[in-house]
């Protein structure tokens, strides 16, 4: 870990909406300058986190610390120093795009002049200055989400929250704000940002946490979370079905892996990374005259993750708990 | 969108000091005259009654209430006045209603600024509505015969007044605005209640001819004693009793409301 002073630090965060605990005792430490993923399906209490943390809703209990200051006693400070894009976009739909930056320029603190400048130049950088002049209810779901970080950098924060940032986006609008995202890190603002996708969260958090029914339940690098999961899958389609279960033999010693079925029947699934021996197992289906209409290697997806996780927290706790019982 | 600007505005956000209260305020009400000029249908809702009310009332009743058309347009058109911009305050209800529930709100939620800004803001920026309100009705007024006797000073100090009751007024719905669910139910909640108490008022007919326990209530009603001081600015007679009614009814509804709005505002979730 590196030792910089921890930008969040949340202790047993608590939210309940009537009979539901959208946030069940939350954890996290985040550490400053770097990117936190927040990983989890619909509802699994991402955004409330988010939200507290960043002052607009109170905890039931627990505490959290952002950037040294508690999102409870001392709410303006935080405010002060960090921004949200929130999960609705966050721009005004009847505004221009530049009348939205220009705004919250006026609502930070600058002289009309000076956020109109900066207005113009956000919009030069994110692509945005044909479209500055138009409603931002005639901008696509990209042009909205980048016109919707921009508006969060008006001033650059130290900490930005990004709550689902690319979900809907097509993959050239991912990949802009993944870019964006990248350029702000470089300038130091830490990000915690949540998601559904773990190739998200690989691709940009340094550390992860999963979290379900409001509760963490993993963390740590990408490359740990991957770790317990298992490898990635290699997925190969076959031309004929027939052929399947001569196949099945020969992946499954090629790899030395176990196979397993896939809805499609045309499709096995090999738990496999070995991209050198996934080759080799090529070779072998051609030698035998199978021919294979598609294959691909991938990550486990959030799925097969969970599935991993949820499966082996409920034995790590049995465990634990036999531990204390035993210490 | 290349890495170069893009670097650089990234680097150029400097954090000024926060805005004050009143540049805040002003803000707000500079992204409400926008969103006027953006979606100006808006006013036309507001407009059409009064409006068609006007013309129904004086062409219609007018001879019957009043002896003559002419004469009747001369009682009416003030209490008009007053009922067009007090019709366009339950918009501000409504608009604040659709901000809350996008997600907007919750970026100026997190900004660093005065807490009732966003609301004083947005209902300044309603001024600009409840101006065009008034406008078209003295301008169609006119156009029919209307002649205020104490020509442009009055017409200017009966609007100035009906304006600052329409700030007080407008806190009561902005309140509606954060308590109930949809913009539809904002606005069928603000009109019926503003009708009736407009119906229920000196607007159309001298309290006078009404049975007793009727002339009552419109004794009571605040938009009576507002429609009186209007006639009363517009016809040279100016009541400062009734005058000062009605800054005190929208000090009270302001000083009630504007609070338990702001309260609402912050706790939403
Ligand atoms: N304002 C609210 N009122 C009632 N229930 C809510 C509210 N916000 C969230 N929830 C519920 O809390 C749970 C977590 O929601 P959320 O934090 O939005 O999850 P996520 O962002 O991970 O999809 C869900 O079951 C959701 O229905
Ligand atoms: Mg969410």
């Amino acid at each position: 870990m590196r030792d910089s002073p921890l930008a969040i630090e949340a202790q047993g965060l608590v939210k309940s909406f009537g009979d539901v605990r959208a946030v069940d005792g939350v954890d996290l430490a985040v550490a400053g300058g770097s990117v936190y993923g927040v990983l989890g399906p619909n509802g699994a209490g991402k955004t409330t986190t988010i939200r507290m943390l960043a002052t607009l809703i109170r905890p039931d209990s627990g505490s959290a610390r952002v950037l040294g200051h508690d999102v409870v006693e001392e709410a303006d400070a935080v405010r002060r120093l960090v921004s949200l894009t929130g999960q609705l976009a966050s721009v005004d739909e009847d505004l221009t795009g530049r009348e939205n930056l220009v705004l919250l320029g006026r609502l930070l603190g600058y002289s009309r002049a000076q956020a109109k400048a900066r207005a113009g130049d956000l919009l030069e950088a994110f692509g945005l200055a044909d479209a500055a002049g138009r409603l931002v209810k005639t901008y696509s779901g990209g042009m909205r989400r980048r016109l919707d970080i921009a508006a969060s950098i008006v001033v650059t924060p130290e900490l930005m929250f990004l709550d689902e940032p690319t979900t809907g986006l097509d993959p050239r609008s991912r990949n802009q704000v993944w870019r964006i995202i990248r350029a702000l890190v470089a300038q130091g603002t830490t990000v915690l940002l949540t998601t559904q996708y773990l190739d998200e969260a690989d691709q940009l958090a340094d550390r992860i946490a999963v979290i379900d029914h409001g509760q963490v339940i993993a963390e740590g690098t990408s490359a740990q979370l991957k770790a317990s999961v298992g490898s990635a899958a290699l997925h190969v389609r076959l031309h004929d079905p027939a052929r399947r279960g001569e196949a099945e033999g020969l992946l499954a010693q090629a790899l030395n892996a176990p196979v397993y079925p896939d809805s499609d029947p045309a499709t096995i699934c090999v738990r496999t990374s070995d991209t050198g021996r996934a080759v080799g197992a090529f070779a072998e289906l051609s030698r035998a005259g199978i021919e294979v209409a598609d294959f691909s290697l991938g990550q486990p997806s959030l799925d097969e993750v969970f599935l991993a996780l949820t499966g082996r927290t409920a034995e790590e706790r049995a465990e634990e708990e036999g531990e204390e019982v035993a210490a | 969108m290349s890495a170069e600007p893009l670097g650089s505005a990234l680097a150029a956000g400097e954090r000024p000091a926060p805005p004050s209260a009143l540049s805040a305020t002003l803000a707000f009400a500079w992204r409400g005259m926008l969103k006027i000029k953006h979606v100006p249908e808006q006013l036309l809702d507001v407009t059409i009654t009064p409006v068609l009310f006007v013309l129904m009332f004086t062409y219609m009743f007018g001879g019957a209430i009043a002896g003559s058309t002419r004469e009747y347009l001369q009682f009416l058109l003030p209490g008009i006045l007053v009922m067009s911009v007090l019709f366009t305050t339950v918009y501000s209800g409504v608009s604040l209603n659709t901000d809350v529930t996008k997600g907007v709100v919750d970026r100026f939620r997190s900004l660093p600024i005065a807490r009732p800004a966003p609301l004083v803001g947005a209902v300044l920026g309603d001024s600009v509505r409840y101006l065009v309100g008034a406008t078209v009705i003295l301008v169609l007024g006119v156009a029919m015969g209307y002649r205020p006797e104490a020509g442009a000073p009055g017409v200017v100090a009966a609007v100035a007044l009906v304006l600052v009751f329409a700030f007080g007024l407008s806190w009561l719905f902005t309140t509606l605005g954060m308590l109930l669910r949809s913009p539809n139910a904002v606005m069928n909640a603000g009109f019926m209640s503003i009708f009736p108490l407009t119906f229920l008022s000196n607007v159309f007919v001298r309290p006078e001819t009404l049975p007793g326990w009727l002339e009552a209530f419109v004794g009571v009603n605040p938009i009576s004693h507002l429609v009186t001081a209007v006639r009363g600015l517009m016809g040279g007679t100016p009541d400062a009793g009734e005058i000062g009614i009605v800054l005190a009814a929208a000090a009270g509804l302001a000083a009630v409301f504007a609070p338990l709005t702001t309260w609402l505002y912050r706790r939403k979730t």
